[in-house]
């Protein structure tokens, strides 16, 4: 197509951009005004302007809470994460092309399955009277049932179920850049296999890992369904209590200020550490 | 190709286990016969799949999550064909701008967007309707369908182009029957990315769906959200077993690594 280069790319992508315009921009702007609206039990919402909301998520204990766990569950997952992940990522490419297929679709397969329908699985497995609790019982780990339903080592496993298929799709795709040869060289050269996977092939998949690692820290930290289906409404995150702010409460400019908190500190994390991630290791992305 | 030693391979047993472990056990309670969760169980029984017929919200928000993902990946590959053809072959101001708001949902967390939605639809009024669901979807999905468009419009030889113009076709036969066919590979496969990605979206709908219009994976989070029975794993397993087959094809037509890596396999 050889149109106008100065008006083609604007009709092209025009059609998109109103629609991202109107759809995205202006519902985001508009939950930020709201997150300055003032709210009563039974006035409901006020257009008046008011940092109530802001004030009171950002200094009352409660909310401080919830956003510590929120925290500390996103770090968790993402070490768990990267522990498994990353092994299991060397592992698949060091198989057969054959075997290698197969074990994708296991691994990754799950990616497609709803997050709801997984996360049942482990709500199945967890509880006093789920699988986990019998065995260790019979086994004789454990004296008492074992009951991980609304706990936060339960909502931990369960996320980094749903979430480890990621870092093993970024790892994978940052070893299958490497140049065998230089394993096959260090080898030849004699290094035993571990030194060759610590001082070889490790230096070269650490982008893959951090940016694996930020994938899934983003999404665990704003993780909803696994969390409210594991941990109840007993154990809030920040997801959880902003879903019930809006629907529950119905206090919606509080729900907004949460929001506002999530989407601001999860979108400096990703772009911040991407950012570091891309000087720190710019030569291995040429 | 190296072997994996023995400790790898009981690694790998072990992170296969955990990873198929809660997916097994879903489709293992939707066959029991008891009217209650009971594993191990003695019997096999296909009772639970029968009583989703009784439960006809199931089949309506089934009916609905089908409609929505078709209609809003439709709508999302529509928009994001011409999109990806503007980044891809023009150096225009705001290019990397405007590539950064449509890829924005991917980084905007989705109870984010579920709210905004919220917030928007009932100040226009549209909220709980099916419209409304449909425009959010466009906007979770369109990333998706991007990024394996851009993938496959940045590999095009232009050269063909100049060649179907240089021989008297106007651009929009070019496109038709040029462009296009090149870059199929990646409007099938972001097509068939948006389609899954909207039919398993829950936090964002959860926001936006009302009980007359809802989507099968919002139906069964709210479900389960009050009792966890054999019933919610009948569907559940249902979901997964459906999930499988299309899993299975897609590998062999894109292969699943290539498509959840945002390269269109040519």
């Amino acid at each position: 197509m050889t149109a106008n280069p100065k008006l083609a790319p604007l009709l092209l992508s025009g059609p998109a951009l109103l629609v991202f315009i109107g759809l995205v921009i202006a519902p985001l702007v508009m939950t930020a005004l709201l997150s300055f609206y003032d709210w009563g039990q039974y006035k409901g919402i006020v257009a008046e302007f008011t940092v109530k909301n802001w004030h009171e998520v950002l200094v009352d204990d409660y909310y401080y809470e919830i956003f510590g766990r929120t925290l500390r569950i996103a770090l968790f997952v993402t070490l768990i994460a990267v522990l498994i992940g990353v092994p299991e990522a060397y592992i698949l490419n060091r198989m057969t092309p054959r075997w290698r297929g197969v074990f994708l679709l296991v691994v990754i397969g799950p990616l497609l399955i709803s997050v709801v329908a997984r996360t049942l699985g482990w709500a199945l497995l967890f509880g006093s009277t789920g699988l986990i609790g019998q065995a260790l019982l019979t086994l004789g780990l454990t004296r008492e049932p074992v009951d991980l339903m609304f706990t936060e080592t339960g909502v931990i496993i369960a996320l980094t179920h749903v979430l480890v298929p990621f870092m093993v799709l970024a790892v994978l795709a940052a070893l299958q850049r490497l140049n065998s040869d230089v394993e096959n060289a260090a080898m030849s050269l004699g290094a035993p296999a571990f030194t060759v996977w610590r001082r070889v092939v490790l230096p070269q998949i650490i982008p893959g890992v951090l940016s694996g690692s930020v994938i899934v820290f983003a999404l665990a930290a704003s993780a909803f369904a696994t969390p409210a289906i594991i941990g109840g409404r007993r154990l809030k995150v920040a997801a959880t209590l902003a879903y019930d702010e809006f629907l529950n409460t119905l206090n919606w400019p509080l729900g907004a200020a949460i929001a506002m908190i999530l989407l601001v500190a999860l979108i400096a994390i990703i772009v911040g550490s991407n950012r570091l991630i891309e000087r720190r290791y710019a030569q291995v992305f040429e | 190709m190296s072997r994996n030693g023995p400790l790898a391979l009981a690694f790998h047993a072990i992170f296969v286990v955990f990873i198929l472990a809660p997916i097994v056990v879903v489709c293992a309670v939707a066959f029991t016969p008891e009217s209650y969760l009971s594993l191990p169980t003695k019997g096999f029984s296909l009772r639970w799949f029968k009583a989703i017929w009784n439960y006809p919200e199931f089949l309506r928000a089934f009916r609905d999550s089908l409609w929505l993902a078709a209609l809003s990946s439709t709508i999302a590959i529509g928009l994001a064909v011409p999109a990806a053809l503007a980044i891809a072959r023009y150096r225009f101001l705001g290019r990397e701008a405007i590539t950064a708001l449509f890829l924005s949902p991917l980084m905007i967390p989705h109870v984010v967007l579920g709210i905004a939605f919220l917030r928007f639809f009932s100040q226009i009024g549209l909220s709980g309707s099916f419209l409304g669901l449909i425009l959010s979807h466009i906007i979770v999905v369109l990333p998706f369908a991007l990024r394996l468009v851009l993938a496959a419009s940045y590999g095009i030889d232009q050269r063909i182009e100049h060649a179907a113009i240089s021989l008297g076709a106007n651009s929009f036969v070019t496109f038709r029957r040029v462009t296009l066919p090149l870059i199929m590979p990646g409007v099938v496969s972001g097509w068939v990315l948006a389609f899954i990605n909207s039919f398993d979206e829950v936090t964002m709908t959860v926001f936006i769906a009302s009980p007359s219009t809802t989507t099968l994976p919002v139906r069964l989070f709210l479900y389960i959200q009050d009792n966890i029975d054999p019933l919610v794993s009948s569907v559940s397993a249902s979901l997964i077993l459906m999930t499988a087959v299309v899993m299975i094809v897609l590998d062999r037509l894109f292969g699943l690594d290539r498509l959840f890596l945002g390269s269109a396999k040519s």
